[in-house]
This record gives C-alpha cells, structure tokens and sequence, in this order.
C-alpha cells in the first residue's frame, strides 16, 4: 500500500523555509495562547520590581493583615507586603530556569550526537555513563548535591542543568540515529568530509524539530524543578523574595490569609501550563511537517 | 533472549556500582574537609577529630568506599549524625509508608491511564478527547508541590474541608486503616503522573491504529471490537509498559516533594531533614536506596518489553 | 438485473475536504474468474480504486460517489455491518507487502482463524481445523500446526505473501484486489505467487483486480487491462489489444519505457511527471507532456470505442491505430579497451557473517558493467566495498594499478573524486535542509579550489548536462519530484569530475517511464563523457541497451560474466537461465512482432 494520500503543495520559496516549523507552531490557537500567558507572566516577573509598592523585606503591617488600601494582597507571615514580594519573587526562577535549560541542552547535544555519531564503544559509554546520571530522579540528585555543597544558586543551577543532560542526550541520540542512517549523510562521507562537519552541518539541521521541542520541555520542568527546590528550603534563603519560598513561608496560615500562597501558586503554575502549550504546538507542527517522530521518546 | 537479559541484568550491576560510587563521591570524596563542612567553621577540634574517625574520613578514599559499600550491602548505613539512632532502625518505618504511598498511587494510575489514552485514541478529535488533552496538557506541565498545594486549597482548607492538609499517621495502626490520610497525597501524584502515561498511551494507540496491519485487520472485516482489542492494543501496550515503569521509578522521586508538602512520614520527608542537617549518613542511605529502585524498574522495564514483543522473545528459537 | 461479476460505476474519491478528486469517472467490469489488470504510474490513482472496491479509503481521502456491485451488491452503499460483512466474505484483499500487513503480535494461527470465526460462524472447531488445513494446502505452505504457530517475522517474504494469500481466499469471496502484491519478492517467488493466483482465481471462479506499475508482469497475467493516469482511465481493453496496438499516447510512451528481456530495442523515457491533484491542467491531463498534443486537447475527452471491447479517452485515438513502432536500439560505440578497476578475490562481509567470496573483476575506461542479482546476492556489497563505503573486506581493489584502501576516509582525495557513488533512494540521499545548489557545490569546494562565481557557472552547468533547468538550484529537495531528485544526485556526482559512477539500483524505486529516462541520461553521459559505470540492478532486461558486459550475482559469487548479448542470448550458468525465464516480458502478448515490424 503506497503512503498516505499526497497533499498537494506549491512550491515555497528558498527564503520561508527556515523557520516553517515555528510558523506553523504559531497558526495553532493553542499555542498562541500559551505564548501569550508565558510573556504575561514573565513580564510580571522580569518588570515587577520596578512597579512593587513597598521594598520586599521591609514589615508594613501585622502578620497575616487581610487586603487593604496599603497592602492590596494583604501581609505575609511576618508583616511584608504581599503584592511587593510576589512581584519580586519571579526574577531568579526565570533567570535560574533559563540558565540550567542552557546547560543541560549544550552539554545534551553534545553527548548525544558524538554517541550517535560515534557508534560502538563510544557510544556505549557515554550511554552507561548517562545511565548512572539518569538513576536518580531530578530532584534527588540536586538534593545529593546540596547536602555535600550547601545551599548555594550556581550549584542549583548546575545541577539542575547535569540533570537535564543525560534526558536531553537520550532525545538527541535517538533523533541523530535516525539520521545518521540515511543516505546523504552517508554520501557526505563518501566524499570525504569531515566528522565534525557531517555533524554541523547535515545531522544537527535535520534534528532541529525534537530538539526544539526538547527545549521547551526542558525549560518547563526546570522551572518547576527550581521552584521545588525553593519551596524545600534550598534556595534563595530568607528574608528573599521567591514564589516557592513564599509558597512554603505562608501555607501555615493558608486559613486564615490565602494570597501568599496562592498569587505565586498561580504564577508558577501559568507559567508552566504556558510552556508546555507552546512546547505542544511546536510538536504538532513537528509532526504534521513531518519533521519529528510521532512518539515521544 | 537469554543473552540478552543476562547482558541487561550485567549492564544494571554496573550501574548499580558506579551510582554507589557517584552518591559515596558527592558527599564523601570531594576534595575539602567534609567534616567542616558538616559541623562548620566553628567546630572544636575535638569534635571534628569525632566525625572524621566515624566516618572513616582519615583512610584512603578507595578503602573508604570499599567499607562503606560493603557495610552498605547488609544494611549498615551507621548511626544518623542528627539522631544517634541506626539509620537503618530509622528508615524502617519510612520505606514502608512511602512503599504504600507509591503503591497506592501506581495501582490507579496504571489502569487509569491506560483506560483514559485507550477511549481518547479510539475517539480521536471528539470532545472527549480534546478535553482530556487539555486537562493533560496543564497537569503534565504543573510542578508536583503546586498541584499538592492546590488539591489542599481545595480539599482541606478552602472549598471542601473533607480531607487532611497534614498527615498524621500514627504508627499503632497498620496503614490501611488510616487511607484517609494517604489519599490527597496519592492523588498529588496520580495528578502528576497520570497525564503523560496517558499522553504515551494515546500516542501509541494511535499509531498503532495508523499502521498497516490493522488496516488491514479491518479490510478483513473483522469486528470493530476485534480489531482495537486483539489487534491493536497487544501492540499499542508495549511502550506503555515501559513508561509506566519509568513513571514508578520517577514516583520515588516525586514521593520526596509530595512527602513534604503533606508532612506524610515517609523517606522523601526524611531525605529532605537530612539534608537540611547534613545528616551524611541518612542522606547517603536514602539516595543509594532511591537510586537502586530507579535502576530496578528500570531494568524491569527493558526486560519487560522484550517479553512483549514477539520478535525479541523468540530471537533464539 | 443483477450481472455477475464486478461492476464499477462512475467511481469518484475526493480529496477529504476540497472538493477536488483524485479519481473519477472510473468505470469498469470483471467477469468471474478473469483478472483485470489496472496499470498506472505512482499518483495514478490505482491504489486508491483498489480501496475503493473495499468500501476503503485512506486517510485524507473520502468516496464521494459511484457504485460497485459485486454479485449485485453495492459496496458503497452499505451499512457498516454489510460492510464488514462483505469485507472478507464478498471481497478480500491482498497487501503489497505482507511483512507489515501482518500483525507482528499475533500468531499466523491466530490470523488465519480469526477470518474463519468472523465470516463463517456456523463451521465448528473441528470444522474449522479441517479449512486451515486446506487453506495451507492451497497456497503450498508446508502442512502441520507448526506453521500456525508462527509469528509473521520468523517467515520468508513469499511465505508471508502465501498467508496473505490464504487469509484472502480462505471464504471464497467474489473479488480478490491485489495491490503490488509480488513488489519485493524475488523473480522466482514472484512466478510461483502469480502462478498460485491465476490457479485459484480460475479453480474458484473469483474475479479478480491486479494493480501494477510493472506493465510485464500485467501483461502476463491479466487478460484484460485498464490503464490509468492522473486519476483517469485513459485505455482500457484486451491485454493482447492494448499492449500490441495502445491507442492512447500515454499508454505508448510506457510501453516503450518497459524494459523487455526478450528484444533488443532502445528506451525512452517521458519527460516531466504526473500532475498532482491540485495541479491538474484544464482538458486532457496527459496533454503537457505528449507530442501528439494540439488545442483541442484544452478540453477533456470522452472515452471512445476504438476497437472490441477497447476504450480511449484521447481526440487523436485514431491516428494511432498503427502498431507502435519499435524505438531502435543505441548505436554506441564500443569502449576503447584497458582497465581502469580491477578486482581480484575480493571477500566481504558483517563481522562473522561473510556475503561476498572470491569476486573477480574488471572495468575499462568508458565501459558499462552491470552488477545484477536478486536480493541477497551481494551486489550491493560489493558496489559498496568497491567506493570504499564498506570497510570489513578481504582481496584487493586496483585504480589505475594502484591499491585502493577498505575505507573512503583513508582513500586518497584524487582517488575519492574518481570513483562516484549513487545512491538507491532518491528520497533520502539528499539532505532536506540544503538547497540543490548547496548539494551539488559540496563536491565543487572539496575537490576544487574555485571562487563563487566559478561554483555558481559550474553548478548550472551541472544541472543542465541532467537536463534540469539552471533555476533549481534554489529549490529544496522536497520540492523534487523522485526522478528530479535523482538526477540531482547524479549532477552532484559529476560535479567531482569522476571516471567513474558506482550506481546502486538507482531507478528501483523510481516508476517506468522516469527510469527509463534515467538509463538514457547514464547512456549519454557515459557517450559523451567516456565515463564507466558500474550498475547495479535486479532487473536485467533494463540493463540490455545500457551495458557492454553482465556479471551475474548469486549467493556473494559471480556466476557468469559475459558480454551483453551473449548473455541473454546464450545464458550458460542455470541460474542466469532460470532468470531469464522467470523475468516476464511485455513480449508474452507478441510485442516482438512490433519490434520487427518496420517503422
């Protein structure tokens, strides 16, 4: 039986076509509106100290004071004003995420196609060292860390970033693989290019799609990781301003003063829920172009 | 086939060894003195003298690991830095709880998701479908302490004050009895974990209806029931197998947050004090145990797929 | 009144959601226990009518009209019980390639049975048991329960075919549709499966539907033929009629792009492509492309009676009513003499597992060997081992007199730009992310030290000696049509300035009139530049008027080499005589009376 019917399709000029999987990911209203509630969120994040009323550590009211004219989301546990903290509270969860996404992509890629490439025994022993990497869950392995090192920011993101690695290497891995085999990569051999090269230049392009789509993913769990380790304590230290800090601060009083924990409640949660929308419409336009497998890994 | 496992069950052994090597190196084997760190710059000499002879700080660092790994093997991880008390006494409890919590959880998900990715493939683009790609979609994305957080909101404190916010377990009573106080905690973890198994199933079942035997399955005329039960599913499942194995080993992971957002008496929460404390011995004990179930189930999940999957199974006969 | 047989009314499938067809205006009748053969290239439609007569249709596409009657009933007016009661019963069909039409899962027992359970409900076990055991019988699979309990991946590829054979026949249906169903399968195994259907087919009085590109193997089995293009039929009649005397231009172009084993004539291809359905022109869709076109041709034709029983759809039916001249064959020049590659007691293989012993040839300077072979026969191996692209190999490989290494990485730059590899599938030999222009200048900056504009002039110049238009370079691969793509991939070898191409089965998957095409661009590459080709192929009457010698593959070993001629001549190895039987010819229906008839 010959594949499925054939659509026909005009020819796009050279130009379009770099970032086709992108616009196509945009025409989906799903992921527009993720768009739109990650910018929102991270605006607030990126922007709300300039705008916060009261500076975050300073005490403007009883502990736990309902809503007011001066305090319009009410007191924390100590006395600090609620809106002032929570729009505090975003930047270095964003900056943290982003940087540990970085990491944990880079080195990812890296190992992932050197074993793709590779084969035989590279290949085995990058992936048995990715196995011990993968035998803890994410969070066990930055709490492993922490116990030896401390509570310290770069070592979050460190290892927040190692832990994405040996994920990342698996995606990349298997969607090199694929490549690897076909033919033109093999032609390029044949005409005597260089390994670095073949890599660069024919397999990285063609893996593009899952990778983008990876990144998203990544970006969403790292988000959710980093707020994790903030609300177990291990992060930003009081008296700072932090969503997953504040999560833990206040749910004592949950009862009593709902609002610190639910604004950053919401704001995480937004944002994650954003992420994955976009990191969602970037997979279906992957698979519709047929740039990426169905299945997720 | 046999081959093959021995070689999975040899590769797992080696894992096994060099996560022991990587949990002993991060908190034992880095260069600095662990002992300050542990009891911090203003520790007496005396004191510090103590914590390095206990942990065997002054031998060479292979001889320590030996040592370690051996006395780790029959359950002696030492005496908790915090409590004095065997660890080993002290993570009794805890296993089993957590054990439950995990359980628990597992035994709805697995058929739950399987359930829900089954119906959302065969009813493709309805209404069912897009609803339960949504719903998916916003709680794979969560973090778990959020969607605990908010099951709390809901449940205990805001709208329905029906369940606990905080487990209180007691240990005179066999747990079981005490559901009450495990459920909101299992539901955070059904929550998390429920979306992408089903997601997988979904996925998987669509691809398998996709393929060509089972359109040829129906160009044969075969009953609709048939075709989706006998055909596809057989095939669909054995993807599914393997992530629900992965999404147990990630349960003992997640276990740790949830524990901790509901105070339930498990190894999660206890890793979490340990850690607070530099409690060295604890923590090493938990992430090695961790470790060592994440490797199991991972293992269980390899041979698992080979055991479905016809062409692997009779590769030596 | 209800006619016996198969008829098919005014079928038309849409394009799910544009209102535009794929096919239409197909009619067509089977009698009981004849087979109709239903010939076209690929975006034909064929597989789609297939479908259709199953009530099928793929995704994307819908059946927006028409009828089929099968004994009186109409398929497309079914409810979906009928249906399904009809699918298996009624009808049945048989898949182009039974390894995935199998469920990989279940056992064959288990398949097998499974028809028996939904048609023929009232057969008890024991009754049951007695049909497979007859069902086996009768397509000469090897009786007993062991076979049952198989998988579909512990059997051969003809045996799985049998299956599917077996599971087609087993409730006796009216109509059999058979889609490709020998495409993978050696020449022997193709014989007996095609000798297994017209067995059953008359034994049970079925009638059958036999879908091909492969206009040989149709012409020996079918008694009747319809051909179509672009979702149209454009003739159809008697296989004798329409295969001796086409009346259609389209028709004839394909007949003189079929390779036939049985005569010496020449190829030729038809230019461009099948239109796609949302490009279809105006009229007569076939008209850009035939030379026979005029301004009437901006309207569609009906389909006219030239002949008995012989349909056209074409304004110019009556001009051809002569018989189809024979396209000479090349008269080329023998090649000058001297070797350029010499092998000698070459062994290959994967790790333990040896493919190739003892292999003993040589290539002159402007000379074609053909490698042919079935699958299995290593050819492709040593293709591979001779480029370099295959490592693990024994025995030696001499350019010119001087040693070539195993592998095309420790090869010499001089000695990687001589030899030319090109690849099978045109679909994954180039890479998707780079223009045309980028591929083809690869060669040009590894080889060659040249400023851009030289690589801009010489890349055109590329794309016009495989006559495509200098535009393309800007294009992107999947913008190429298969037979557009593999013309890039031999532009981009010619761009290194080889003496020599190593073609591995480049036009298999590639349709007739497009390979056609592809074998007269080597020909006149290798005329007017004096380069070698080694050509590998499973097809060897295509080869015929391309090679100067033949070597035959069996089991890693040459079997014969010899001269063209010669070889088919005079075959003297059983295996090359036994393959020279088993590869059907266009000339089963008499077209070598044409080919001696003068133009």
């Amino acid at each position: 039986m010959s594949a499925t019917v054939a659509m026909a399709q005009p020819a796009a000029p050279a130009r379009q076509r770099r970032f086709t999987v992108l616009r196509q990911a945009i025409a989906f209203g799903r992921t527009r509106i993720g768009l739109a509630i990650v910018v929102a969120v991270s605006l607030i994040a990126l922007a709300g100290p300039l705008v916060a009323p009261h500076s975050p550590t300073v005490f403007v009211a009883a502990p736990y004071a309902p809503p007011s004219a001066k305090v319009l989301f009410g007191a924390d546990y100590l006395g600090r004003d609620v809106l002032s903290r929570f729009l505090c509270g975003g930047r270095v969860i964003l900056g943290l995420s982003l940087a540990a996404t970085a990491i944990g992509l880079a080195g990812g890629i890296a190992v992932g196609l050197l074993a793709a490439y590779g084969r035989g025994w590279l290949d085995e022993l990058l992936m048995r060292l990715m196995d011990v990497l993968l035998a803890f869950p994410q969070i066990v392995f930055v709490l492993l860390l922490v116990s030896a090192f401390g509570p310290q920011l770069w070592l979050i993101v460190l290892t927040v970033g190692l832990s994405h690695l040996p994920r990342v290497a698996r995606v990349t891995r298997g969607a090199a693989l694929e490549v690897v085999e076909r033919d033109f990569v093999k032609s390029a051999e044949a005409l005597g290019e260089t390994r670095t090269r073949i890599l660069l230049a024919e397999v990285l392009p063609n893996i593009s799609s899952p990778l983008l789509v990876e990144f998203g993913l990544r970006l969403t769990y790292s988000i959710g990781l980093i707020a994790a380790v903030s609300f177990l304590g291990f992060g930003l230290q009081p008296p700072a301003a932090d969503w997953g800090l504040m999560i833990n601060e206040n749910r004592i009083g949950l009862t009593l003063q709902p609002w610190p924990v639910v604004l950053p409640v919401l704001a995480i949660g937004l944002l994650t829920v954003g992420m994955n929308l976009v990191t969602d419409g970037i997979a279906r336009a992957a698979i519709g172009l047929g740039a990426a497998p169905a299945m997720p890994r | 086939m046999i081959r093959i496992l021995l070689r999975r069950l040899v590769l797992g052994a080696v894992t096994l060894l060099l996560v022991s090597g990587l949990v002993f190196g991060t908190t034992q084997a880095l260069p600095g003195d662990a002992a300050m760190a542990i009891l911090g710059k203003t520790a007496t000499p005396a004191r510090l003298a103590s914590l390095r002879a206990r942990l065997h700080l002054n031998e060479p660092v292979w001889r320590q690991y030996t040592g370690w790994l051996g006395r780790a093997m029959i359950g002696d991880f030492g005496r908790s830095l915090a409590t004095e008390q065997p660890v080993a006494r002290l993570i009794g409890n805890r296993i089993g709880n957590s054990a439950f919590l995990v359980g628990l959880s597992a035994i709805i998900a697995i058929p739950l998701s399987l359930l829900i990715g089954l119906v959302s493939a065969v009813r493709r683009d309805g209404l069912v479908d897009h609803v339960l790609t949504i719903a998916s979609l916003v709680l794979a994305a969560v973090p778990e302490f959020v969607i605990g957080i908010a099951l709390i909101l809901v449940f205990a404190t805001g709208v329905f004050h029906v369940l606990p916010a905080v487990s209180m377990l007691s240990d005179s009573r066999p747990i079981w009895d005490q559901l009450n106080q495990t459920i909101l905690p299992a539901a955070t973890l059904d929550l998390a974990v429920i979306p992408y198994m089903a997601r997988i199933m979904r996925a998987s079942m669509i691809e398998v209806m996709e393929s060509e035997y089972v359109q040829m399955a129906r160009l044969k005329g075969l009953p609709r029931r048939t075709v989706v039960l006998r055909h596809a599913l057989p095939n669909a499942v054995v993807p599914f197998v393997q992530v629900s194995a992965l999404q147990l080993a990630w349960l003992a992971g997640g276990v740790v947050v949830v524990e901790f957002v509901f105070r339930y008496p498990g190894i999660g929460a206890a890793l979490i004090d340990a850690v607070s404390n530099r409690d060295l011995p604890v923590v090493q004990a938990l992430t090695l145990l961790i470790g060592v179930v994440y490797v199991l189930l991972n293992l269980i999940a390899d041979i698992a797929t080979i055991l479905l999957t016809p062409r692997l199974r009779t590769a030596l006969r | 009144m209800t006619m016996p047989g198969v008829s098919v009314e005014g079928l038309r499938v849409d394009l799910a959601g544009t209102g535009r067809d794929i096919v239409a205006d197909v009619n067509f009748h089977i009698a009981p226990g004849e087979v109709l053969g239903l010939v076209g290239e690929s975006g034909s439609g064929k597989t789609t009518v297939a479908l259709a007569l199953l009530g099928h249709s793929r995704r994307g596409a819908q059946i927006a009209s028409g009828r089929v009657l099968i004994d009186g009933q109409d398929i497309l007016a079914a409810t979906p019980a009928a249906l399904r009661a009809a699918r298996g019963r009624l009808v049945a069909y048989i898949p182009q390639d039974p390894g995935t039409a199998l469920n990989p899962a279940l056992r064959i027992g288990v398949q097998l049975e499974e028809m028996l359970r939904a048609h023929l409900p009232m057969l008890d076990t024991t009754a049951r048991a007695v049909r497979l055991a007859e069902m086996l019988e009768e397509v000469k699979l090897p009786a007993g329960p062991a076979i049952l309990r198989r998988y579909p991946h512990q059997l051969s590829g003809g045996q799985q075919q049998r299956v599917a054979l077996a599971m087609a026949f087993a409730c006796r249906p009216r109509l059999i549709v058979l889609d490709e169903p020998t495409t993978g399968l050696d020449v022997t195994t193709q014989a007996h499966v095609l000798e297994t259907v017209r067995s059953l087919c008359a034994r049970h009085g079925v009638a059958a539907l036999y879908v091909s590109h492969d206009l040989a193997v149709v012409a020996a089995l079918a008694q009747r033929v319809v051909v179509m293009y672009a979702g149209r039929i454009v003739e159809s009649g008697p296989s004798a009629a329409v295969f001796r005397t086409p009346r259609h231009p389209y028709t004839r172009r394909l007949l003189q792009a079929v390779p036939d084993p049985a005569a010496r004539r020449g190829l030729v291809g038809i230019p461009g492509h099948a239109p796609a359905p949302a490009m279809r022109p105006a009229g007569c869709f076939f008209a850009p492309r035939c030379d026979l076109a005029t301004d009437i041709c901006t309207t569609m034709p009906d389909a006219t009676r030239v002949a008995p029983e012989h349909d056209v759809r074409c304004w110019h039916a009556a001009d051809l009513a002569a018989a189809t001249p024979a396209v000479p064959p090349p008269d080329d020049p023998p090649p000058p003499g001297g070797t350029l590659l010499a092998v000698r007691g070459l062994g290959a293989g994967y790790g333990s597992v040896r493919v190739l012993h003892g292999i003993d040839l040589a290539v002159g300077p402007g000379e074609c060997l053909a490698l042919v072979g079935e699958s299995g026969s290593g050819k492709t191996t040593l293709a591979r081992s001779i480029a370099g692209l295959h490592a693990d190999r024994t025995g030696t490989i001499h350019l010119h007199g001087a040693p070539l290494a195993e592998s095309v990485r420790t090869r010499a730059q001089d000695e990687r730009r001589s030899i030319q590899y090109i690849f099978q599938n045109p679909y994954a030999s180039l890479n998707p992310r780079r223009t045309i222009g980028d591929i083809i200048a690869r060669p040009l900056h590894i080889f060659f030290d040249l400023p851009q504009d030289d690589i801009h002039r010489r890349v055109a110049a590329q794309l016009e000696r495989v006559a495509l238009n200098a535009a393309m370079a800007d294009r992107y691969p999947d913008q190429l049509s298969g037979g557009e793509r593999q013309r890039v991939a031999v532009a981009r070898a010619l761009a290194a300035e080889p003496q020599m191409l190593v073609c591995d089965e480049i036009t298999s998957a590639l349709d007739v009139s497009v390979q056609a095409a592809i074998v007269t661009l080597l020909a006149d590459l290798r005329r007017t530049m004096g380069l070698s080709l080694l050509f590998v192929t499973h097809n060897l009457a295509l080869i015929r008027t391309l090679a100067d010698r033949i070597a035959v593959m069996s089991g890693g070993r040459i079997v014969e080499l010899g001269a063209t001629e010669d070889i088919f001549n005079a075959p003297r190895a059983p295996y090359t005589r036994d393959l020279l039987a088993n590869t059907p010819g266009t000339s089963a229906i008499g077209l070598t009376q044409a080919a001696q008839t003068p133009p």
